[in-house]
Parts: C-alpha cells; structure tokens; sequence
C-alpha cells in the first residue's frame, strides 16, 4: 500500500502476509513460526465458527458486565465550556479496565488449540490480573511475566495476580518494565510452544496478535457507536484515547474508521516531556523491529532499543501497535502526546467533576480532551475511552502529590 | 558472484571431517578486546566464527549471552565497532568464514542495502537473523543476496516437513540447526533425535548443518559432530569472557582446542 493513496476502506487490514501498510509482519525465531501459522488458522476458523462468538458475547455478557455504559459527563463539559464530553466507561468491566476483553477472546482461542498452560507479560498488571482471571475461570495453570520495577511499584496487582492462583515472575534484565517482561515471556513461549499459549496484552507483537487483540477489543467501539446513535441520533466528532501498545484505542476507533466525518485522536505518554524521558514512540522514534512486528519505536541511531518512561506502568512501553504506525502515516487518525504533569492533572480533573477515579493511563486521554474540547462547538461530541479504573494508582498518585499513606 | 564470499564457508565445511562454528558477543567485554578473543578462537581451532552483533533485547537467548550483550552495549559498543572489528579480522585472518549473528532491528536500521554493503566491505561472509524468518525475507534477503552474503537461517525441531522448503528458500551458507526448542545456553537435546533431525533436513537440501543449542563441552560437541557437518558453541565460551573479562583469550583458546579436537575427529571416533 503506497502512504500517499487513500484506501477505499481504513477497516480491511492486515493483508494475507499480517501487514498494516510497511508495518506489522511476523518477525519471529523460526522456532514459533509454525506456532503462530497454526494460531492464525484457528483463529480464522474461529471468526468464521458462530459458537465461537456467541461463547465470546455470553461471557462478556455475564462475566464481564458488558455493555459498559456510555456517559454523557456534564460537570466536566461544563467546565471546559466546549464540546460535550462522554466517556466509553470500560474501567466498570470486571477487573476494571478494558484488558478482559482480549483475554476472553484469546483463551477461548487457546482451549480450541487444545493449549494447557498460559504465560502472559504485564506492565501496570492490569493485563496480568486479566489474564490471571480468566485463567482461574478455565482452571488453566497461568505464569505472568512482570518486570522487577514495575511488581514493586505495583504491588495490589502482584497480589491480585497471586490471588488469582497466577506465578508472577519478577523479570530483572534491562531496566525491568514491560519490553523486559515481553522478552522473558517470548523466552518461555519459544522453550514451551507444544503446550503453551501466549495471551499478549496489547494489539501488538507477530501477526496475527494485532489483528485478532484489535477485533475482541473492537466491542468497544462497536458498543459506543451503537450508543451514542440511539441516545442522539448522530455520530461523534472525535474520539479519543490514550496508546501505550493501543489496544483500548484501537478498540474504540476501528468501527468507526470509515465513517469520514469522525475524527480520532490518540494520545501518547510524553513522560517528562518529548525532549526528556517519555514512551511517546510515534512522536519521538522511528520505524524499527521489536517484539515480533515492524512499528514506530524509540530507538538510537544503532537501532539499539531505548527504555521509554511515563508515570503510567501501563504507557511505560518503547513501541506502539502497528495498526496505529499504519494508521498515523496514512493520516486517518492524529496523534499527540501529554506529560506526567498533564496526566495528574487530568486525572485530579475527572475525580474532581465527575466523581470517577481514573487510571493513570486514560487520564492521558483526559488530559488531552482538556486541551480540545474548548477549540469545539457546544453542539460537537467528544467521546474518549475510560480504559480503566484508577484504585491501583493511588500509591503512585499520593506519592506525586507528597501525600503519606 | 556469490561464491566469492561463500568460499571461505563451504571450504570450511569441506575439510572432510565436522567443523568447529563457535560464537562469541561482539564488544564483550569492551570492543577493544574483541579481536584478542577472536584469533583465540583461531588459534585453538575453531572452523567458522560466529561473532554477535549486540542488542537491547536478546529475545533468543538465555542469562549468558543475554548478560554479554549488556556488558556489550555497557562498554559503549557500536555498530560501527563491529564492522571494525570485522574489517580487521579480515586483514589477520584471509580464510577464516567470519559470520555476523544477531537480531534485526540493528541490521535494517540504516536500511538493508546500507547493511549488506558494510558487510561486504568488511569481508564478512554471512549473516545469521534470529527474528527474521523466511516470511520476511524481504526486509533483508534481496540485499544480501545483491551484495553475494549468505544468508544463514534456522531450522528448529518445529520446522516440519511442510514448512522445511520455506525455510530453506533463499537460504544459503550452510543451516543452522536449533536442537532444542528454547533459548541458548540452556538445556540440551538427546543424541538420536540429531541423528534424525539432520536426516530430515538433509532430504531437502545439499547445504552443510552445523547443529547448535546447549552444546557446552567437549563430550557433547564430538556427540553431536558425530551426526552432523558442524557443530555451534557460543554460550560456553561466552561464559569464560563472563569469568575472565579482558584476561579471557587463553582460556578461550584452551576451550576452543579441547572442543575442535573433539569435533574434528568425531567421525574417525565414531
């Protein structure tokens, strides 16, 4: 696909080889290859199986607590005086953030492998805890790989996980975050492939993870659409959301990528700022190879990967999923990032007017909401994603603030 | 064209006994003691030299060379140390196969093109990618190809029957066979289901197999050279730049003689 022609639809993509225009593909070691052909076979079957689906909607029906509602946020539009602001609330889901979808959907597809034994990565343990849920719901043995600084500086979910009956293996290589918890669990894939499913938690890694984590998190989207048109009558104006890897974003904005007159905004971590420490990969790296796929990533001039930092464990990631580099250099959807700062602020912001704890990770989306919604129209709809709740940052919050607990 | 760099690897593999492959990390402990530890492998034997390109994240390998590539990337190695390291090599050791092992993301960098080049004006031979499997061939295989490299992949114990002619399509140099499925340095695989892998992949294709994965001494590299063209040895020796740091070179040299011996007479032995 050439950068510069519009396609006729933005929702046809991967091709029959897992690209998103130069991006995604499967850069894997040939031990897995066989693995993940196997993975995406079944997992066209699956599509195309209609016990498979009705399975995946009855559980996110009454396991999950699906649909999630869609909130009309008064105070908030209020008080940025411009567009009105509705929030998509996938923090009310079970286990509070928007991660369960895409495990319902992946180990659904890893008892259909005949798979006995499921490892996982996780940053903020949002995924992990996921993960670690539907595991204990399949009676399926779960190890959660999770790196040494993030099981310290989250600590409810290492217990949660735990809980949950998963082994969480602290991961110490590297600076210890998620990209080093990702190397340990393709490290445990590769030596277990003949019983081992790997649910990833983002809409990244070889294809066909993008595709299939992009369409179980897609309920999102295809939730908020229906809707917001039955409340109103009308589409949104923007949709935002906040990318770490970019699985609640994608989710949210793929059902609606055709529909021209609505606009999207995804919104990186810029950590300290972009010319400091951050995990903003579309704003400050470039294309590269990692983890399975091609994708913006930070990096050095010697395509030596370099550590991202956000005060999100769960943004705290070098890469970005490949739909998303796909999606930026088309031009179908923009993308920004907020700070630290701009994120604590964002998040006080929503505590404050709505009585809604949020994640660190969508008060990213917040934040930047803060900045559109008073460019808009009052007549103009903004809705963003609440990928998640806020209970497991409070520790990081209260240190930001000075505040002991 | 081609086979003028491939003639340093299929002389190797033409000796008329197994050969000795052995890697080592490139930069490790720094890059200045790098060319020392390469003519050690030399000096003691070894056939064809793997030498590591460094990277951030080793998805394939175990704590050794995991722990190597951080010492590596620690003591300031670049790109350009390696292919330095590599032009020099060239100049002491004329006929000695020189072989770049390492992730994609360093080599595609700069732009393949840009990477096969560098390669050959360093007169290095071959490339091993880990991450890059015959369904992206493009990203690299073209320009290596262009530039007369062989490009060297992996065959693994989950590479069956169906799927061994897309591994071996565009394949050259010799094939590395992966023995165990898991990362390096770790466990190792059982004498017979060599024997048997290597008759698999031998009925599809005339390249030498050298067999690696977990092959840590003497006893086990006769073993498997018993059954194969070569045998590959990395973790091992990396764990001697592990204990010795600059001071590593004879006893690498020392490890490197016991296993060549080991190796080159396997078959006699047999």
């Amino acid at each position: 696909m050439n950068a510069t022609t519009t396609p006729n639809s933005f929702r046809n993509q991967p091709d029959d080889r897992g690209h998103f225009g130069q991006f995604g593909g499967r850069y894997v070691a040939e031990t897995l290859m066989p693995l993940i052909l196997d993975l995406e076979r079944e997992y066209t079957a699956a599509k195309a199986d209609p016990a498979f689906k009705a399975e995946f909607d009855d559980l996110l029906e009454h396991y999950v607590g699906r649909p999630s509602p869609l909130y009309f946020a008064p105070r908030l539009t209020e008080e940025l005086g411009g567009a009105q602001v509705w929030f998509k609330r996938d923090e009310l889901n079970h286990t509070g953030a928007h991660k369960i979808n895409n495990c319902i959907g992946q180990i659904l597809l890893a008892i259909r492998m005949g798979k006995t034994r499921i490892i996982a990565e996780t940053g903020a343990g949002q995924h992990g805890v996921a993960t670690a849920t539907v595991c204990a719901r399949f009676g399926l043995p779960c190890v959660v790989y999770m790196g040494a600084t993030d099981v310290a500086r989250q600590a409810p979910n290492v217990f949660r996980m735990k809980l949950l009956g998963a082994e969480v293996v602290p991961v110490t290589a590297g600076a210890a975050t998620l990209k080093d918890a990702m190397n340990e669990a393709l490290r445990d894939w590769v030596a277990n492939v003949h019983d081992t499913f790997y649910i990833i938690g983002t809409a990244a890694g070889p294809h066909p993870y993008p595709e299939l984590v992009r369409d179980f998190q897609s309920v999102i989207g295809r939730e908020a659409r229906a809707q917001l048109l039955s409340r109103t009558g009308r589409l949104p104006d923007l949709l935002v959301a906040a990318i770490g890897g970019g699985s609640n974003a994608i989710g949210l904005f793929h059902p609606f990528l055709d529909d021209p007159s609505v606009k999207m905004l995804g919104v990186e971590a810029a950590g300290y700022g972009l010319d400091k420490l951050h995990a903003a990969s579309l704003a400050g790296g470039r294309p590269g190879i990692l983890h399975g796929n091609k994708t913006y990533l930070l990096q050095d001039e010697d395509g030596q990967i370099l550590e991202g930092h956000s005060i999100s464990a769960g943004l705290d990631y070098p890469g970005i999923g490949p739909e998303h580099a796909w999606l930026k250099e088309i031009g179908r959807v923009d993308y920004t990032s907020v700070t630290d700062d701009e994120a604590m602020d964002g998040f006080q912001t929503l505590c404050r007017t709505e009585g809604i704890i949020p994640a660190l990770e969508p008060s990213h989306a917040i934040a930047a909401v803060k900045k559109v919604a008073p460019t808009m129209g009052k007549d103009q709809i903004i809705i963003a994603n609440l990928c998640g709740r806020g209970d497991k940052d409070i520790f990081t919050v209260a240190e930001r603030l000075g505040v002991e607990l | 064209m081609k086979l003028v760099t491939h003639n340093r690897l299929s002389a190797a593999f033409s000796k008329g006994r197994p050969a000795l492959v052995t890697f080592i990390t490139g930069g490790d402990p720094t890059p200045d003691a790098t060319p020392a530890i390469l003519d050690a492998l030399v000096a003691g034997g070894a056939d064809v030299i793997e030498l590591g390109l460094p990277f951030t994240d080793p998805m394939a390998d175990g704590p050794a060379i995991q722990a190597a590539n951080i010492r590596a990337l620690g003591a300031g190695t670049k790109t350009a140390d390696i292919f330095r390291i590599a032009r020099e090599f060239r100049a002491r050791h004329p006929e000695v196969p020189l072989v770049l092992m390492g992730y994609a993301n360093p080599m595609v960098t700069r732009g393949s093109e840009w990477f096969a080049q560098q390669c050959k004006e360093a007169g290095v031979d071959g490339i091993i990618c880990v991450d890059i499997p015959n369904e992206e061939d493009p990203e690299i295989g073209p320009a290596l190809r262009a530039a007369g490299i062989a490009f060297i992949r992996l065959a693994t114990p989950t590479t069956d029957k169906a799927r061994l002619p897309a591994v071996l399509e565009g394949s050259s140099g010799f094939l590395y066979y992966v023995s165990v499925a898991g990362i390096t340095g770790k466990q190792q695989a059982a004498v017979d289901t060599i024997k048997e892998a290597v008759a698999h992949l031998k009925s599809g294709t005339d390249l030498p197999i050298a067999v690696g994965f977990g092959v840590r001494t003497p006893e086990q590299a006769a073993a498997f050279a018993a059954h194969a063209d070569g045998v590959v040895v990395g973790s091992a020796l990396v764990d001697l730049v592990a204990q010795h740091g600059a001071q590593a070179a004879e006893p690498i040299r020392a490890l490197t003689a016991a296993l060549a011996e080991a190796v080159h007479n396997a078959k006699a032995t047999a």
